[in-house]
């Protein structure tokens, strides 16, 4: 079975499968232990808020999102399918999550606005 | 299965079954639609503690203050390393379970074996680092009081601002009541095992103690800290204490708001059980391993199946890490 053996679009390629799982490995660890450096820290740079959450909340977003591509990709060897397979499974939830948070997110941040500058007390 | 395979339904025509448009095999796109359905579920979960994080987003429980315990290392703060050696190894077991795939496509079966059986051991190994830590979750440290409006007060030292534990500054107020058990109680009902002290008895104890104060739930927008209320408001807040809560269960816990406590049994649990389920879908594909199963079927398909649930597991996990204990 033949595989697709660079990643970084081809920046790093591969002699063998076998290879290129323990350089997968490697740079998830990587990404993990960069994640858990700055959740120990926290810089106070970062602590800022941008776009209505604080910045280090996004970069945990999106270095979990660059975990998850590498997982389904090189791991779950979506990246040796066909394109129409891959897209039919990864294009539902790239639609259907994003809605979801989306509603779900802007209707809670309603109640709590509700909740706080409402007539009733939550705190007695 | 065997109806499945690639080779026998090569030869049928197109409106038999024959045309492949996605180049997968039967089994493997059930595997994929199913991942997909089940990645939403999880997703459903998230988003729905996402949901009550935001509509409580000034008072919701800091995760660095929950979760800081480590095997052997009592009473020393360390928060984060835990979790991050329990995705470790997923991930090393995610490693295992594709180097099996790849030796599966290479018919060898003998390194299929003991690539399997790592994978298993490496999922036993998270699912038992995951029960520890529910054990801590469950069983608490501190200890705190609920008021009136259900919000949990914590007790901090003024020097130090760490927390203090109620066993060692409660008092002792003999005639205590007994726990009711179904034989003694109204109408046979009985109740839950009751906290170590009453509420009284932290209140005096808490009274008796200048250098205590109160660690509210909110969360100081300034500092990211929860607030702590000086001497005298916290004499004031002490008075509408109802209930004494140690630990955590699925009504109120010390950690603050209990839809915490909630979504962390509900979705931790819930991986944890395809974590386990993998475990044991990945036994039995072990002893057909060794039985030689997959030999005389001449090709080691069921291991990818069964390779990409558990990858999905792995993935799963990230998603869970980064919002129970990151964010």
């Amino acid at each position: 079975m033949a595989h697709k053996l660079s990643i970084f679009r081809g920046l790093l390629t591969f002699k063998s499968n076998q290879q290129k799982i323990w350089g997968v490995l490697i740079f998830l660890s990587i990404v993990t232990v960069i994640e858990v450096a700055l959740g120990i820290v926290k810089p106070a740079a970062l602590l800022t808020p941008i776009f209505g959450m604080k910045g280090l909340n996004w970069i945990f977003i999106i270095l979990t999102l660059v975990k998850a591509y590498y997982i389904a990709w090189d791991f779950m060897h979506l990246r040796d399918e066909k394109k129409s397979l891959t897209s039919s499974i990864v294009l539902p939830l790239l639609i259907l999550i994003p809605y979801l948070v989306f509603i779900l997110l802007v209707e809670a941040d309603y109640i709590y606005n509700v909740m706080s500058d409402g007539f009733v007390s939550w705190d007695f | 299965m065997e109806a499945t395979t690639a080779d026998l339904i090569e030869n049928e025509n197109v409106w038999g079954g024959g045309n492949k448009p996605l180049k997968a095999s039967y089994g493997k796109m059930m595997m994929w639609f199913f991942i997909v359905s089940d990645a939403l579920t999880f997703s459903g979960f998230l988003v729905a503690y996402g949901f009550s994080r935001f509509k409580n987003i000034d008072s919701w429980p800091i995760a660095d203050q929950v979760f800081y315990h480590f095997p052997f290392l009592h009473g020393i703060d360390a928060p984060m390393y835990y979790v991050a050696l329990m995705t470790f190894v997923l991930i090393f077991s995610s490693v295992t379970m594709v180097l099996a795939v790849d030796a599966g496509h290479k018919m060898n079966k003998n390194k299929v074996a003991i690539y399997m059986l790592l994978t298993i051991i490496g999922g036993a190994v998270f699912v038992g680092s995951q029960a520890w830590e529910w054990k801590n979750f469950i069983k608490g440290e501190y200890g705190a009081l609920e008021t009136r409006g259900g919000q949990i007060i914590q007790f901090v030292s003024a020097d130090s601002g760490k927390r203090v534990a109620l066993e060692s500054f409660a008092a002792q107020i003999p005639g205590d009541r007994v726990q009711q058990t179904s034989d003694t109680g109204i109408w046979f009902a009985s109740e839950s095992s009751l906290p170590s002290f009453t509420v009284a008895e932290v209140q005096q104890g808490f009274l008796a103690n200048p250098d205590l104060r109160i660690k509210t739930e909110m969360i100081d927008a300034e500092t990211g800290e929860k607030i702590i209320l000086d001497r005298a408001d916290s004499e004031a807040k002490i008075t509408e204490a109802m209930h004494v809560v140690e630990g955590a269960n699925l009504i109120r816990n010390e950690y603050g708001n209990r839809l915490f406590a909630d979504f962390f049994f509900f979705i931790t649990g819930f991986h944890g059980f395809h974590v386990f389920s993998g475990v044991v879908f990945n036994g039995i594909i072990f002893f057909n391993v060794l039985l030689g199963t997959y030999e005389r079927r001449g090709h080691y398909e069921m291991i990818e199946k069964v390779g990409l649930y558990w990858h999905f597991v792995d993935l799963v996990w990230v998603f869970v890490f980064t919002f129970f204990y990151l964010v």
